[in-house]
């Protein structure tokens, strides 16, 4: 970026990323899916943060919000339904200097790969994990995903989904060894941006789940929240999310909730009589697993050969 | 086992022996197999060639004093190099006499083995037990063992309270006094063995070691000298599961990814404990599918990794293996067979999961196979897999099977070298215009662009895609890309060389075989030639591709057969005689790749095949198509 300094002189950087040059293939999703507003806030936080493209890698599953790798033009990988996680955790292992971006979907996560969500979150890793929550499986043509609202009519559940809809933010939050959950909505640009700005600049995996409205099978599930913000819940505090106070105006019920409190932060995520939208919890300090799998990538090869040759002495005759 | 002289040591008669099996056979829970481990080291570690298997109970909590229960280890040593367990045991010390029944069901001893047996059982307070063990000692002497009756555990009594725990120590003191094993080294290896345990530990068991030899020299009237063998190589001691360990580190891998199974978990255990030493870390992950993930992402990001399994391992892992394969990510899997289908036989070897490796991804999903066939090769197979997965872009899978997995042998000495190691990822610009997938048309290699590397950037996809990564859908270029990686191995193939033959280079049968069962086959082929028989082997390396050469090696031979231990259908099939049977699973392929009429012979009992077993196959064979010894046939030498 350029920036004048106190010397009058012109501060120019070697390399400048403009919004283009982390814009990929055009984005294939539906008119009017929330993908799309997603993408764009996430290629506005790596311009503004400067994130070198080459340094940058998208991780997601299967599912229509998987595609998200293919908009970009970051390093990506596009893998297996319900894997993103494991892979990213990999990325991330031997190569802290690389900013890891998933996206996945709630049947991709908390479904298929509901397994590796739990532990990905007990890892801890620098990433941040984008939960795109349409409540139905789109790619796959409408079948009942396990966030589903009760009576939501599917492919696989003509009759209406019978079960109560899992609630991952909850699930997450109870998780041990979470460090940032927080929700937000594809559909207010400022809050959907300033939170997932928060959960990049958060040191530790970082859990985003955005309400994302499909207008091909689920338009009505959010359409009462989008049509009346009085719905919707925003939580406010100087740790949390904090947005231009004008959009904040739009939302009557706001409550000021502390991140560090995990009880609380428990019970919000867990009403069914509002849409909550903000940060959860957030705790900076626990363990991050990369500290651990990081370490010794500043050996020589000279130490190595050195070691390895007296583990062989061990076994030496 | 021929006596070569008789001198004395001390009062007692030793006599010079080429080799000797020995077996220590007990209740689970003993300690048996820690003791032969132990002995088998240090009979290594003395110059002697070394092969052990473990034996391991029928059970899983199999009740004392039963045949199921029988645990315990084989060591065959010797003054040459030992491949296998061998035949019939030389001498056996049993901890009860029941135990050993569950090893005469496997023919494991003849008239003559020595059997040094526990006598406490003969005043024991229930009569069943003194009438069972009675009984035994009839049934013994009419199988013509020599039975020796030794009050062990009262002598362990005077050094320990609870010899059931410390038996094994002391019998190792018998058994080191009996083949003279030099006790410094045997207290050293104690020390290492117990080190974790502290100081206390060590030396009680210690203690044991000791009395145990002195109660040898005063009850045993007998003992051994096994020269060592000759040859100044410089040698490592070790299984197979800890050369797994070794070779990852000498690959310079940063990254062991893997998920708790037997019997492949020893080889995390090992490196878990040394792996910090080379800047390199064990990520035990969720499941065997996270594993395999976890090692994909630091391959992806140009660490390539490794991911340690067995069977039922593998299967989960087969979806992300596919994907490796379709994106072209290097990566090394392991793969210490067991028994299987499902849970199988967990702790007992097998060599059933070739064709899951080959063939066990959806799709045409062309990978590297290889097969370790010794403790060698699980260490120098490692190095060369992460070589291949690199230069070929491509998942390789490395078999090896329990029988490795736990057996002690002296390796070679490798001379560890930097060009060995994984070389530092490039993050140099990524040269312009050129696609993700360059594939050379010829062979359908490319490079790869690694995370970092500016102008790199594209997407990796499990999807149909072009040479720039783009999802395609259509006809041609779903065929294309199906190609490239098809080439991928025949460019591989076109690299490697025909395997060696073992004994003439034309005869009447050549047997042909992988994998752990080198040693026995080899063996088996020698004594046949021996006699006269027109007999040779082959072992392949090389499963996928597969080795060139076969075809022309079989064309000098009349008859094909592959020995493997896995299951089959006899030959004419199980109901319609006019349907042949399923066959062995590398027969299955060689009859395919090299269109040859191949016949096989494989069993599955969950023990290592013995030459003794394939001998009397290759003669059956031979026989059957009227095959008598040649009179001018060259004998070859045992060793």
């Amino acid at each position: 970026m350029f920036g004048l300094k106190t010397d009058w002189s012109l501060d120019v950087l070697p390399r400048y990323f403009t919004l283009e040059d982390y814009e990929g293939g055009v984005a294939r999703w539906c008119p009017g899916c929330g993908d799309h507003a997603v993408l764009a806030a996430v290629q506005r936080i790596c311009r503004d943060e400067q994130l070198a493209p080459e340094k940058t890698v998208c991780v997601s599953g299967i599912g229509c919000s998987s595609r998200f790798p293919h908009y970009m033009k970051t390093y990506g990988f596009h893998g297996l339904h319900g894997r993103a996680l494991p892979v990213a955790c990999g990325v991330k292992a031997r190569r802290p200097d690389l900013h890891v971006w998933v996206a996945t979907g709630d049947g991709d996560c908390c479904s298929i790969g509901a397994g590796h969500w739990i532990h990905a979150v007990r890892y801890n890793m620098d990433m941040v994990v984008m939960l795109f929550n349409n409540s139905i499986y789109g790619l796959t043509k409408a079948q009942t995903a396990p966030t589903s609202p009760v009576g939501l009519k599917t492919n696989t559940h003509p009759g209406g989904a019978w079960l109560p809809p899992l609630k991952p933010t909850a699930a997450t939050i109870g998780f041990t060894n979470a460090s940032f959950v927080a929700q937000t909505v594809d559909w207010n640009p400022a809050h959907l941006h300033a939170t997932l700005d928060a959960a990049y600049k958060h040191k530790g995996l970082s859990f985003v789940q955005i309400m994302q409205r499909c207008p091909q099978y689920t338009a009505s599930i959010f359409e009462e929240y989008q049509q009346d913000p009085s719905r919707m819940l925003l939580l406010t505090h100087e740790d949390g999310i904090n947005i231009d106070p004008a959009v904040a105006r739009i939302y009557p019920n706001q409550m000021s909730h502390d991140p560090s409190d995990l009880p609380e932060a428990l019970r919000i995520a867990n009403r069914d009589d509002t849409l909550p939208i903000g940060l959860f919890f957030r705790d900076p300090d626990r363990p991050r697993y990369e500290e651990i799998t990081a370490l010794g990538l500043d050996m020589t090869v000279e130490e190595k050969l050195t070691a390895l040759n007296k583990e062989l002495d061990r076994f030496a005759i | 086992m021929a006596e070569k002289s008789t001198r004395t040591a001390g009062s007692r008669q030793s006599t010079r022996i080429h080799e000797h099996i020995v077996e220590i056979v007990s209740d689970s829970g003993e300690g048996a197999q820690k003791c032969g481990q132990t002995f088998g080291t240090v009979s290594a570690k003395m110059g002697n060639g070394v092969w052990t298997v473990e034996i391991i109970p029928a059970e899983i909590k199999p009740p004392s004093r039963s045949r199921a229960g029988a645990s315990g280890i084989r060591i065959r040593l010797g003054d040459h190099k030992i491949t296998n367990m061998g035949d019939e045991a030389n001498l056996v010390v049993a901890f009860n006499e029941q135990v050993l029944y569950g090893r005469i069901s496997q023919k494991s001893y003849r008239p003559g083995t020595v059997i040094l047996l526990e006598s406490k059982w003969a005043g024991d307070p229930s009569p069943e037990v003194q009438q069972a063990y009675t009984k035994a000692l009839e049934d013994f002497e009419d199988r013509g063992y020599v039975v020796h009756e030794l009050a062990m555990e009262e002598a362990c009594l005077a050094h320990t309270s609870n010899p059931q725990l410390g038996k094994n120590m002391f019998v190792l003191g018998i058994l080191c006094e009996i083949y003279q094993r030099d006790l410094d080294k045997a207290l050293a290896e104690i020390a290492a063995v117990f080190a974790r345990k502290g100081e206390g530990v060590i030396t009680s068991n210690q203690n044991l070691l000791r009395a145990g030899a002195q109660f040898a020299r005063e009850n045993v009237d007998y003992c051994y000298e096994v020269p060592p063998m000759p040859g100044k190589a410089e040698l490592l001691v070790m299984n197979g599961n800890q050369a797994i360990g070794v070779g990852v580190m000498a690959a310079g891998m940063e990254v062991v990814s893997m998920y708790p199974i037997t019997p492949a978990t020893s080889a995390s255990h090992y490196l878990a404990g040394v792996f910090d030493k080379v800047g390199a870390f064990v990520h035990q992950a969720e499941d065997e599918i996270a594993a395999v993930g976890f090692a994909i992402g630091c391959s992806y990001a140009g660490k390539t990794a490794c991911t340690i399994t067995s069977g039922p391992g593998l299967a989960l892992k087969t979806e992300f293996i596919g994907l490796a394969v379709m994106a072209e990510i290097p990566l090394v899997i392991v793969d210490v067979q067991r028994g299987g289908p499902a849970t199988g036989l967990p702790t007992k070897v097998e060599q059933g999961d070739l064709n899951a490796a080959i063939y066990g991804s959806p799709g045409d999903s062309p990978k590297v196979v290889l097969a370790a066939a010794t403790i060698d090769e699980c260490l120098h197979l490692v190095i060369t897999a992460r070589k291949l997965a690199e230069a070929f872009r491509i998942p390789v899978i490395l078999l090896t099977d329990a029988n490795l997995a736990t057996g002690v042998q002296p390796i070679r000495r490798p001379e560890v070298r930097e060009e060995w190691f994984a070389p530092p990822i490039d993050q140099s610009p990524w040269k312009e215009g050129v696609p993700p997938y360059d594939w050379d048309p010829k062979t359908g290699l490319s490079p790869r662009p690694i995370p970092g590397q500016v102008g790199g950037e594209y997407v990796l996809t499990g999807l149909a895609h072009t040479r720039q990564s783009h999802v395609a859908y259509d006809p041609e270029a779903n065929q294309y890309g199906q190609e490239m990686r098809s080439r991928k191995l025949a460019a591989l193939r076109a690299s490697l060389k025909p395997p060696k033959v073992h004994g003439d280079e034309e005869g009447d049968l050549i047997v042909v075989g992988w994998g752990s069962t080198l040693g026995s086959i080899e063996e088996a082929v020698d004594r046949a030639r021996a006699e006269g028989y027109r007999v040779s082997s082959v072992h392949v390396r090389f499963l996928s591709p597969l080795q060139p050469g076969l075809r022309s090696i079989f064309l000098k031979f009349k008859k094909v057969m592959t020995v493997e231990l896995n299951y089959s259908d006899p030959p004419e099939g199980l109901m319609d005689k006019t349907q042949p049977g399923r066959p062995a699973q590398l027969a299955l392929n060689l009859r395919a790749r090299t269109r040859r009429d191949i016949d096989y012979w494989s069993i599955s009992p969950g023990q290592p095949l013995s030459p003794g077993q394939i001998y009397d196959v290759i003669i059956g064979r031979l026989n059957a198509m009227g095959v008598t010894p040649s009179k001018t046939a060259e004998t070859v030498s045992r060793s």
